[in-house]
């Protein structure tokens, strides 16, 4: 695998969250604005490369038995780290990331490329399909909080974009897209542009009775595509 | 799986337990060493953050306003007067500095907190001293007083302050500085617009009775004291409502209260 794909590959050919559908649920909790949007981003980068980083590192040592709970207590570790530090320098903005800086733990973009590919492949090659992954992340994340600071609350980061009526403007807020649905539906939108431009991305479409026969429909082995 | 052959038969017992033990001390080196290394920081921002919600929740300031580091300090230094207060007197301590006063560790320490009774917000322990804010109206007029309050929601403690006005029965408002709810559900009791709901409802009727809580779905709109609930959110508004309840009363800040009544009823 070359360097330039492992870093550029996640951010859309195999976006975490519209390919793998992975990291679905911060995804909706954390975009109701750009702040909030990027310091999440920045934590799940740092935490994904962190923990790529050093899984790889030990990678030939770790006991095969015991390699989850080892991936477990690095990200966990991680995480914790991620969030002192957040509290230690962006207490509001730690605040309103409320819970979900804790529970990049089991965001299973994290633990996902720890299993499949930091195990795998040199520390070098793991920090840039960290960093990938990341990206890619972010790349949803940022475009879901954008649509959703603007036409919820119409700033951007804050800032007024759009005067709303509540202010004495002309711009009715959303209401909906304050609330977490609106970003599966944001979500939905992203992996509708992404497969149109993209249409290998397109699972084929089997029918019920097909998907019985192949022995399909109950998929425990599969790639995780549901979580 | 294939380019490291060193698999699950060729590792020991002993290796993977040696192994896991070494996970273990690292991880919690490091997990430790930035606790101790960011404690004061941390501790710094809760205090502050702390400060910024006892001035927005006496409407010093508003949401909005992002004041400066220095400004919030000042502001605070000015207006607002902590004092630290004996729960089951209600009487003013003053020869403790409200500066480096921690209810929430004295609550821990069992030489000066007992178990509180049985209560609906499950507070388990009462500290001797609590600390509330004054902030003053021309010198020595009691403008508003800021109680902080503590219960079980749904899934964490909720920790926040109750604004009352100077008939100490109107909620000046109400804030929360902490907390694990859900987001999206629970967590919408930090929401500007369901605090508000809580502005101008009276804490007590006539007859001193405490009566504010959240009710299930809409409040009664003839009533002083109801506040709607949160659809989705019951059992964290229940929370709220009993946290508020609590405080307010007998265990609580009730003996304060009524000194402070009877006080200002006899001057």
């Amino acid at each position: 695998m070359r360097s330039r794909d492992a870093l550029w590959e996640p951010v859309f050919d195999n976006n975490p969250i519209a390919l793998q559908v992975l990291g679905v649920c911060s995804a909706l909790a954390v975009t109701t604005s750009m702040a909030t949007a990027v310091v999440m981003s920045l934590a799940v980068t740092a935490v994904l490369m962190g923990s790529n980083v050093t899984l790889s590192m030990i990678r030939h040592r770790i006991p095969y038995r015991i390699r989850i709970i080892v991936q477990l207590t690095v990200i966990a570790s991680l995480v914790i780290v991620t969030e002192q530090i957040l509290q230690a320098t962006a207490y509001g903005i730690s605040q309103q990331l409320s819970v979900f800086v804790g529970l990049i733990i089991t965001n299973c973009i994290v633990m996902g490329r720890a299993e499949s590919f930091a195990m795998e492949h040199p520390p070098g090659l793991s920090f840039l399909d960290g960093l990938g992954n990341a990206l890619g992340f972010g790349a949803v994340l940022l475009f879901v909080g954008f649509f959703r600071e603007l036409l919820g609350t119409g700033s951007i980061f804050g800032y007024t974009i759009l005067a709303t009526t509540t202010n004495g403007g002309w711009y009715p807020p959303n209401g909906f897209m304050t609330l977490a649905p609106s970003a599966a539906l944001l979500i939905g939108c992203f992996i509708w542009i992404l497969r149109s431009r993209k249409p290998d991305q397109i699972e084929e479409e089997f029918t019920i009775a097909e998907e019985v026969t192949l022995g399909a429909f109950p998929d425990p082995g599969g790639e995780g595509r549901i979580r | 799986m294939s380019s490291d052959g060193k698999h699950a038969s060729e590792r020991s017992l002993a290796y993977t337990l040696a192994f896991a033990a070494l996970v273990g001390v690292v991880a919690s080196g490091v997990v430790g060493g930035t606790a101790v290394l960011l404690e004061s920081r941390r501790e710094a921002n809760r205090l502050l953050d702390l400060r910024r919600h006892v001035l927005e929740v006496a409407g010093l300031t508003t949401r909005d306003e992002r004041l400066a580091r220095d400004d919030l300090e000042r502001l605070f230094a000015e207006r607002v007067h902590p004092v630290v207060v004996e729960l089951s007197s209600g009487r003013a301590v003053l020869d403790v500095d409200p500066e480096s006063f921690d209810q929430r560790r004295m609550s821990r320490d069992p030489a000066h907190s007992r178990p509180a009774p049985s209560n609906p917000a499950r507070v388990s322990r009462l500290p001797e001293l609590a600390l509330v804010y004054h902030v003053m109206e021309d010198g020595d007029e009691l403008d508003v007083l800021i109680l902080p309050f503590h219960g079980s929601g749904l899934w964490s403690t909720i920790y926040g302050f109750v604004a009352l006005d100077s008939d100490l029965s109107t909620v000046r408002g109400i804030t929360f500085y902490e907390h694990g709810e859900t987001a999206g559900l629970g967590a919408r009791i930090t929401e500007p617009e369901w605090r508000s709901l809580w502005v101008g409802r009276q804490a007590f009727d006539e007859g001193g009775t405490l009566r504010i809580r959240v009710v299930k779905g809409s409040a009664d709109p003839s009533s002083l004291h109801e506040v709607d609930g949160i659809s989705g959110a019951t059992l964290t508004g229940s929370g709220v409502s009993a946290a508020v309840g609590f405080w307010l009363g007998s265990s609580g800040f009730g003996p304060y209260l009524e000194r402070y009544r009877q006080d200002r009823g006899s001057s």
